[in-house]
């Protein structure tokens, strides 16, 4: 032991920023040695992780030095999908982006399509592309988990997601519905922690057993595509048994709200209002409708009422004849759930008492939007988690908002022990904008171009009745699509449906393999031409800063730098980090530098916005209005005094959520270990959407204008709108063959429905199901190019269950064949008892094209891993009615991934998985053979 | 033909909660990062990017499916290292003295000035917890992150291992499992902490917390009767819900 020294010096200096493996936003410390990463490790002081990391986070060193890193510029030189470029200049880039994308915003913007993956700028990225005047901008959340978003944001003015969170500290009993890794998923590990260190009960529905689920004290091992039966089934025991929050629920919901129900009215389906548009209730002291909100209501929740002309019930009397309903009853659903009846009475009774037996009292005086004053704060201390498991199926936002609707009953959202929203959220569904489409070519769009529709009238339809957009959200195919729908770009892009584009813009999205719903599909669409030879979707520009499957497919290709490598604010304009007790934002900054030839994409994109000479980037004499995205993020004013950050505003730098551009705002927050928080008053920190103090706060600190109190939103009545234009009311009406549909899937109460991949006859052809999870230590495709994560997840085998393993006669070794409508691949197989029986499932994205992410074309990624995406279509096989149905949820436009159905034969072992794709060649120099990392110090 | 102290000072080691791992593996690279750059040799990968790859880790997690009393499927994660045995086989198998137990602490090391690599440290280790890096022809094993543990230039409370400073759901506690009051004796006592492998005889330090059972609200909570039976059915007990608010 010569040598040892016990007290090494690993780094000569820590700079502290914001990781990017996923949406968590981590904080990190960097440690550097002689201006090399040496070390990453999670910032103790940081809201969001506070010093943890996940096995991404803390593999990132490897992903920084991936060998994957694009170098510079590429120019195609090959056919699209080759992989053959050639290096060019920045100036030649940035020219060539400008010559596509300036003649067509003189004449069309919308033919360029700007569509964005994993970004973390949506913000910025929809404002650029709201300057250049297209409609056609969304970020990847259509295909990722927007019903669980809009469900959410209709239901309650914030979602799931990492919108809000489990009352950690206070909760009792925790139900997480289709969470394997998800989001928010360093919050949640360690929020699970917490939970098993004091005994609290956690409850685990999804058809596996991974993660989260193996260490729940129950995992029910739901069918895919039914937990909606089974929530409703939940909502049925507990409401017969009277188990519900009805306080609660005449407060702070619609429970009491007057709904028109007489049929040959016009406004059947709606909220009866007074002239000020304020909501109704049925007072029952005083015998006459009074607005919800009066100081001292006491609203009935049955009987009908006649006012005027019409007849009017409450909503809680509609949601006792839809729930009471004995088709909810447990043993009327048990045999499509497979979650025996009496576990589902048992769950009931569990939630029953945590909620009724063990409330928790906050000896915490507040008071509401009423002005009555509460002497303490009363909680239901059960919660509940979901995402995708149960978002991405074609009943998903119904399901989801089931889900919503359980939480209400049992009074547990914003109380203590229940689920607590972050801010900015929650905010109501009138805080968010509608969708904005209006093109004036040479002109910005109208509007931002993602929103929330209260009806009909707000859709992007031309006056023809073609969509505005070219994925056709906002259509009555997906009404509600409020993340877009990126799957359906490529397809219809191809197809010149509803109209050809010229330019595809990509960051940072894998559409070319994982990130669509059938990968070749996506390749076809890239390469598909017109007679003459030309591609159909003229220009393909992707800007990422890895060798991934879809840049391959670029014409031209801007190099980004790593995350550590470049500014990047975590916005309030954007989606949330922090806590139920405190707003937070965060930057990211150059902590090294790249030494490769490539650019921040932000910065390029204020780039490219300026030589278009694009308002709010260019100013009158075509200089930048902003010379780089940190000059951006410093100065950039969204309405007057609120800019990106929040932190260290006005020019002293003193001042907190409002406050004009401080130019030193950045050192600032590098000062202060990269982020910015501000924390809510303790009587503000529950009971969010009605406490004053709370509302007063928001407003203060700049999240909106002023104080927004409102109800949840038990009856959705933009959802009544849409159904009774379905019956054929008002003057937004959609095509006929849609009309069937929209009535079952846009119910004002959530209600389920089989998934659209169900047999519709006896016969069955596929009776099996396969869905994927996301491995924790890699939970998308950025992780393959990681040396140290492959190591983990080089390769994803189909996981059978036992029944159906030795029912098939398989041995270890065999492989697999699974056919969908729609494909037909062969993999490798693995038994597996912790899960549904008649579900088969694999890890997401590990299977990898040849030649992608500097990989050995022979790496196990691409000859053994898979993907399922090739059973998948973005299509529903022809049904003979002259219509191609969409596999989305018809409310939303989610992807329904999870809807796929199989059939399952045994195969001998193969040495290589089908279908393969042709490899592509590297842009990026060959990888090493052998890494020694720390050897050079 | 090395030999093991009769006692240590204190005896380091971690406590690993089975009941908590959701095996994440954010110990697994977290371990891999800090010690490739410290240490003795980097932990080498051969083949990072290719059809092969293959690389020296000093902490792996394992997962394992069993069928539970109740007969219901169970999936355990289970993370595994050098356990830092007091009967340690790999220390008196050693040859030339490189594979040593500290006197001070009980951790279990390789100086690698004297390993000649032979590989019968990892033959004796009935756990498979050490690990020959092909590359620099050492014997590599968890040490506890012995350079954090006394690293004065390090923050006071970063003094720990790399695996428990990162773990994200607390499964992992490090402490002396010699005194009976520290926070990691106190857990074992508490929550029946269990030796990996008794009957190797190695004794081992760390201590692995074994799956609970958490049937407490089930038993408290009585079946729910329905409403809609009483008097005025579901609408009479409405009307007496809300005349009690």
């Amino acid at each position: 032991m010569n040598h040892f020294d016990p007290s090494p010096k690993l780094s000569d200096q820590i700079r502290k920023t914001t990781c990017y493996m996923c949406a968590c936003r981590c904080g990190i410390d960097v440690h550097l040695k002689d201006g090399k990463v040496r070390h990453i490790e999670g910032n103790r002081d940081h809201p969001v992780n506070r010093g943890v990391l996940c096995a991404k986070g803390a593999a990132g060193l490897m992903q920084h030095l991936s060998p994957a890193r694009l170098r510079n510029p590429l120019r195609r030189t090959g056919p699209r999908g080759s992989g053959e470029f050639a290096e060019i200049s920045w100036d030649e880039a940035l020219d060539l982006a400008t010559a596509w994308l300036g003649p067509i915003r003189e004449t069309a913007p919308e033919k360029l399509a700007f569509f964005t993956g994993r970004d973390q700028s949506q913000s910025f990225t929809g404002w650029w592309a709201q300057q250049y005047g297209t409609p056609n901008y969304a970020a990847h959340g259509g295909f990722c988990s927007v019903n669980m978003a809009a469900a959410g944001i209709y239901t309650l003015g914030g979602s799931f997601w990492e919108f809000g969170t489990p009352d950690w500290d206070l909760t009792k009993l925790l139900m997480i519905f289709g969470v394997a890794e998800d989001h928010d998923s360093n919050p949640i590990k360690i929020g699970l922690g917490r939970l098993k260190g004091r005994g609290a009960k956690v409850i685990a529905v999804n058809p596996v057993r991974t993660g989260y689920g193996a260490i729940a004290d129950e995992w029910l091992g739901i069918t895919p595509g039914t937990d909606g039966l089974f929530i409703l089934s939940l909502v049925h025991v507990l409401m017969t048994a009277g188990k519900i929050d009805i306080d609660y629920l005449v407060r702070y919901t619609n429970a009491a709200w007057l709904v028109d129900q007489d049929p040959r009215s016009g406004d059947f389906g709606l909220f009866l209002r007074d002239g000020n548009g304020t909501e109704l209730v049925w007072d029952r002291n005083r015998h006459r409708a009074v607005p919800w909100t009066e100081p001292g209501v006491k609203p009935s929740l049955h009987g009908g009422v006649n006012i005027g002309a019409s007849h009017y019930r409450p909503v809680f009397e509609l949601m006792a004849d839809a729930w009471l309903d004995p088709a909810h009853a447990p043993e009327a659903v048990v045999g499509r759930c497979g979650i025996p009846a009496d576990t589902i009475r048992r769950i009931a009774a569990e939630l029953a008492h945590v909620a009724f037996e063990q409330e928790i009292t906050l000896d915490r005086p507040w008071t509401d939007f009423r002005g009555e004053r509460h002497e303490t704060m009363t909680g239901r201390p059960v919660s509940f988690h979901a995402m995708r498991g149960i978002s991405a199926h074609s009943n998903g936002f119904q399901t989801c908002r089931a889900l919503h609707i359980l939480q209400l009953i049992l009074g547990s959202v914003e109380t203590p022990g229940g689920f607590r929203f972050k801010p900015p959220y929650p905010k109501p569904v009138e805080a968010h904008p509608k969708p904005h489409f209006r093109v004036t070519p040479g002109y910005p769009l109208d509007g931002p171009h993602l929103g929330y529709p209260r009806g009909p009238e707000d859709l992007a339809l031309t006056a023809d009745g073609t969509p505005v957009r070219i994925d056709g959200a906002f259509t009555w195919e997906a009404p509600l699509s409020a993340h877009g729908l990126m799957h359906m770009v490529l397809p219809n892009a191809a197809a010149q449906s509803p109209y050809p584009i010229d330019t595809l813009f990509l960051y940072m999205a894998n559409m070319a393999w994982n990130s669509s719903m059938s990968a070749k599909a996506a390749m076809d669409a890239l390469t598909a031409t017109d007679a003459d030879g030309a591609y159909l979707i003229p220009h393909v520009i992707v800007a990422d800063a890895y060798s991934s499957e879809t840049v391959a497919f670029a014409d031209l290709v801007l190099p980004d730098t790593t995350w550590l490598e470049r500014h990047d604010c975590i916005s309030l304009l954007d989606r949330p980090i922090g806590e139920a007790d405190l707003a937070a934002d965060a930057i990211r900054w150059p902590v090294v530098e790249p030494g490769r030839n490539v650019r921040g994409f932000q910065s390029v994109l204020l780039d490219i916005g300026t030589r278009l000479g694009l308002p709010g980037m260019a100013d009158a004499d075509g200089n930048p209005v902003y010379a780089d995205y940190a000059d951006y993020i410093t100065h950039h004013e969204r309405r007057p005094g609120i800019g990106p950050l929040g932190g260290w505003r006005g020019s002293d730098g003193t001042a907190e959520g409002r406050g004009e551009p401080n130019p030193d705002q950045l050192a600032s927050y590098i000062a202060n270990g990269g982020f910015w928080t501000r924390e809510i008053p303790e009587d503000a920190r529950y009971f969010k959407p009605w406490n004053e103090a709370y509302q007063t706060w928001a407003v203060e600190t700049g999240l909106f204008d002023k104080p927004q109190p409102y109800a949840f939103q038990i009856y959705s009545e933009p959802l009544a709108k849409f159904g009774q234009a379905a019956r054929g009311h008002g003057p937004h009406q959609p095509p006929d063959h849609l009309r069937p549909r929209l009535i079952e899937a846009m119910t004002p109460l959530p209600s389920w429905y089989a998934p659209f991949s169900e047999p519709t006859d006896a016969s069955d052809p596929f009776p099996l199901y396969a869905i994927t999870q996301r491995p924790a230590a890699m939970y998308h495709s950025w992780g393959s190019q990681n040396a140290w994560l492959r190591q983990i997840h080089g390769e994803n085998p189909l996981y059978i269950p036992g029944t159906l393993w030795d029912a098939h006669g398989f041995s270890e070794g065999d492989w697999a064949t699974l056919t969908s409508p729609h494909g037909t691949i062969t993999v490798p197989a693995a038994r597996m008892d912790a899960v549904n029986p008649r579900t088969l499932w694999t890890w997401n994205a590990i299977g990898k094209r040849p030649g992608a992410w500097a990989l050995d074309p022979d790496a196990p990624e691409a000859t053994r891993g898979f993907l399922l995406n090739h059973l998948i279509s973005e299509l529903l096989p022809p049904r003979g009615d002259g219509h191609r149905w969409l596999n989305s949820d018809p409310v939303t436009g989610q992807a329904a991934w999870y809807d796929l159905r199989v059939r399952l034969e045994r195969v001998p072992a193969r040495t290589r998985a089908t279908p393969t794709t042709p490899p592509q060649t590297s842009p990026v120099p060959p990888a090493p053979a052998l890494l020694r990392f720390g050897m050079e110090t | 033909m090395t030999s093991l102290p009769a006692t240590t000072e204190r005896s380091l080691g971690l406590v690993i909660d089975l009941d908590t791992c959701v095996g994440c593996h954010a110990c697994v690279t977290a371990c891999k990062e800090w010690n490739t750059s410290a240490y003795g040799a980097p932990l080498s990968d051969d083949d990072p990017y290719g059809a092969a790859p293959s690389g020296t880790f000093l902490n792996r997690v394992h997962t394992f499916e069993y069928t539970g009393e109740d007969g219901t499927p169970k999936v355990v994660h289970f993370p595994k290292s050098c356990l830092h045995c007091a009967d340690a086989p790999c220390v008196t198998v050693c040859p030339t003295g490189a594979s040593l137990k500290r006197v001070e602490d009980g951790i279990v090391l390789v100086n690698e000035d004297d390993c000649i690599g032979c590989g019968l440290c990892a033959w004796a280790c009935p756990y498979g917890a050490r690990e020959m890096d092909q590359a620099a022809g050492i014997m590599k094993k968890c040490t506890l992150c012995v350079d954090r543990i006394d690293n004065r230039n390090l923050p006071e409370q970063d003094r720990i291992p790399a695996c428990v400073r990162t773990c994200p759901t607390g499964a992992r506690h490090f402490g002396d499992l010699a005194d009976p009051e520290s926070s990691v004796s106190q857990l074992v006592e508490k929550r029946n902490g269990f030796d990996l492998m008794p009957e190797q005889g190695t004794a081992p330090v760390n201590k692995y917390l074994p799956p609970r059972r958490n049937e407490e609200i089930s038993i408290l909570a009585p079946l729910l009767d329905p409403v809609t039976d009483g008097a005025g059915g579901f609408l009479g007990w409405l009307d007496r819900a809300l005349n009690r608010l």
